[in-house]
């Protein structure tokens, strides 16, 4: 009996799931880019609204927290918004490298409920870049943003969290700015 | 050349006929009942050394308070115990018996590729020689889980994990290849007449456990090869700062774990399905829809993982797949646990070691079955998860499902692997110890769980200490009575009443047509299947 192509066959559907299991991971992204499942908002800049819908308003609240050993302190100016979906809005974000050496600071937004953060639009974001820090250097950042008017009706509030993380030396930078301080 | 050509020849002719004598007969043997043996031999020390783990982890929980190690030894105690006893007991100890029986059973004179049979055996004792290695050293070991979920195994481990990482490596190319070896066996080498639906269940579960296998170790590999990366070479996988994701390790994980709870328990029902007929003296009641139940399992394993994550924040619509999902396979489940019950109904039954044992299991294995329904619940999950409750489930499922039908088996092929009955009053004692023990041992982590007693936590709040003592009194005797097997399998190794070719008069199978012992080779031509 000739073992060999049902052998081969086996190899291949091996080497075929352990393919799949990296295949996994842009497949999950892209199943919770479509679905909107796991609360990760784009990363990219929204275009702005042309219409406001008054009769509503949603409750938007804000959360910063540091990855453990980042040393950033990040807080939002205020706790939280009161929007109508379309209504641009502006926050203010006050940021400070609490370290003695200059840092990179990188945001990772996430919205919850999970559903809705593919209706929560940033037009100006600190999340968009990376952002170099000197040592013991504060900065205010914007976010721009509205509530998309199609958000679902049992979403009355949501809550938009970062999480800060230092990126300093583990990335190559996005920016010019990042390289250059990278550089120095 | 034709010089070396000649000597492998004379070599493997020699091998052939009489096998080579001491360390290198075992270290070079490409004979299925050798190979067989090794597992399972090793399957049993892997059992015992996991086991005295257990015992270190009930013997800290036995009060509550911090008294005999510390809390990092505790949890690599639950981590290697959990990973020693899935890949280095349950697994290789189906390896082995399949090893031993599939050939016997379809009429095949040896294993399909009885090379790659001597190397699946032997890289494995390497594997779990680095695994147990990494805890002598600086750091410890994994002290993560069995389920290594990053964070934990990427940011928060030492080292060590490397170590980890290649010791599954290791493991999984074993299961492959092992697996692999089954299908082209089954597929390649029934003897004449022996069609689909006249294979032995245990060697139909094993088939479709071998196609579990192939399916998902690799995912598994491909899981713990992005543990390495993320933590030693700077990639991303489960790190949000790179744009990863640390849910998504749970995803893959499991994607890999549910089946393989499958492997852990589909060659069981094959064993059961086996013991019951034999003892009962009837036919197997419902063969073919044995078959389909064991096929519908090991498919709706695929679409059910994500019920081990119900409390990572899944929409609701998919909390609600994943529930009916899971309780979907309780129906093909249910048709096997009917089966054997309408196969005993009525029969002419008797009580050997290994019925007894296959009662046990079906009971026992139903109970587990329930509390699995219960975790199903989604809304109740958010109580249950992670919770000692859980600790109960799955205990239930593993050491009174997958362990105690590998002492049934244990028991029911021994007089065929050794020519001579076990001792049957040490047999008892070992059944009877071994099943009031395991309830003690188990079923008051129900009720803690349900109370509250989170699991893979060295110290717990007073109001459960009551509990906890009486369970790690269960404990030591659960561990003290698998002495009592030890000692049975070694004397009937040794000696004890000769045991006829038909072993039991109730058992069918072309294993029973060769003698007992089983000859070196059996089947070298292939019997006629009627």
């Amino acid at each position: 009996m000739n073992h060999a192509p049902l052998l081969k066959k086996l190899l291949l559907a091996c080497l075929g799931m352990f393919a799949f299991a990296f295949a996994l991971v842009p497949l999950y992204d892209v199943f919770c880019d479509v679905t909107g499942l796991n609360g990760k908002p784009s990363l990219e800049r929204a275009v702005v609204s042309d219409t406001v819908n008054t009769e509503r308003s949603v409750d938007v609240s804000f959360t910063t927290h540091a990855q453990s050993g980042a040393p950033f302190k990040v807080e939002s100016q205020q706790y939280s918004v009161a929007v109508q979906p379309g209504a641009m809005r502006e926050v203010k974000f006050s940021a400070k490298n609490t370290s003695n050496t200059d840092k990179i600071m990188q945001a990772i937004p996430s919205v919850s409920p999970g559903k809705a953060a593919k209706y929560l639009h940033k037009i100006a974001c600190f999340c968009f870049d990376q952002q170099p820090m000197k040592a013991g250097e504060e900065i205010e950042f914007t976010l721009l943003f509205y509530v998309d008017t199609e958000l679902p009706d049992d979403v009355e509030e949501l809550t938009l969290s970062y999480t800060v993380f230092d990126i300093s030396g583990q990335v190559v930078a996005k920016n010019d700015e990042a390289a250059k301080l990278i550089a120095n | 050349m034709s010089n070396v050509i000649n000597e492998q020849a004379t070599e493997h002719a020699h091998h052939d006929h009489h096998p080579a004598k001491g360390f290198k007969r075992w270290l070079y043997t490409t004979n299925h009942k050798d190979i067989g043996s090794l597992y399972l031999i090793f399957s049993l020390t892997m059992f015992l050394i996991g086991g005295a783990m257990a015992m270190v982890i009930r013997a800290e929980l036995f009060q509550p308070g911090l008294q005999l190690v510390d809390p990092h030894f505790f949890n690599q105690m639950t981590t290697v115990h959990g990973l020693i006893m899935v890949f280095g007991a349950v697994m290789p100890a189906f390896t082995g018996l399949a090893n031993w029986m599939v050939p016997m059973m379809i009429g095949a004179p040896d294993m399909a590729l009885p090379r790659m049979n001597n190397w699946s055996f032997w890289i494995l004792p390497f594997a779990f020689l680095i695994l147990l290695a990494s805890l002598l050293m600086p750091g410890g070991g994994p002290a993560f889980g069995w389920t290594f979920y990053a964070p934990l195994s990427t940011t928060y481990s030492n080292d060590n994990t490397a170590l980890f990482v290649f010791a599954v490596h290791i493991m999984g190319i074993s299961s492959i290849m092992g697996a692999i070896n089954v299908i082209v066996t089954i597929v390649n080498l029934r003897a004449p007449g022996m069609t689909w639906m006249k294979l032995p269940l245990f060697v139909w579960t094993w088939l479709i456990t071998a196609f579990l296998l192939i399916a998902v170790m690799p995912v598994l590999a491909g899981a713990v090869t992005m543990v390495l990366t993320d933590k030693y070479f700077a990639t991303s996988f489960f790190d949000a700062a790179g744009g990863g994701d640390p849910v998504m390790f749970q995803h893959i994980f499991w994607f890999f774990g549910h089946p393989e709870v499958y492997i852990m328990i589909l060659p069981a029902f094959g064993i059961i399905s086996t013991i019951v007929p034999t003892f009962s003296r009837k036919k197997l009641f419902g063969y073919a829809s044995m078959v389909y139940a064991t096929s519908s399992i090991a498919l709706l394993s695929f679409i059910v993982w994500a019920h081990h994550m119900f409390t990572t924040g899944m929409p609701v619509a998919g909390e609600l797949f994943f529930m009916y999902a899971t309780m979907l396979i309780s129906v093909p489940t249910g048709v096997k646990v009917f089966n054997w019950v309408a196969t005993m109904w009525r029969g002419s039954i008797s009580f050997e070691i290994p019925m007894m044992f296959a009662i046990a299991f079906i009971v026992l294995f139903t109970l587990g079955g329930f509390s699995g329904l219960m975790l199903a619940i989604t809304p109740a999950d958010f109580q249950y998860h992670d919770t000692y409750f859980v600790v109960a489930h799955f205990h239930y499922v593993l050491v009174t499902g997958a362990v105690f039908s590998i002492m049934a088996g244990a028991y029911y092929w021994l007089p065929k692997w050794t020519g001579n009955m076990y001792n049957e009053t040490l047999a008892k004692w070992h059944f009877w110890l071994s099943l009031i023990s395991v309830n003690v041992l188990f079923f008051p982590m129900h009720f803690v769980g349900l109370a509250g007693m989170p699991r893979r936590i060295p110290d717990y709040a007073l109001q459960f200490a009551d509990f906890n003592a009486i369970i790690s009194i269960g404990g030591f005797a659960f561990g003290l009575s698998q002495l009592l097997f030890v000692l049975v399998v070694f004397k009937c190794a040794r000696g004890g009443d000769k045991a006829p070719a038909k072993v039991w008069d109730g058992a069918e199978g072309l294993e029973w047509e060769v003698d007992s012992p089983a000859p070196y080779h059996t089947f070298e031509t292939p019997p006629e299947i009627k």
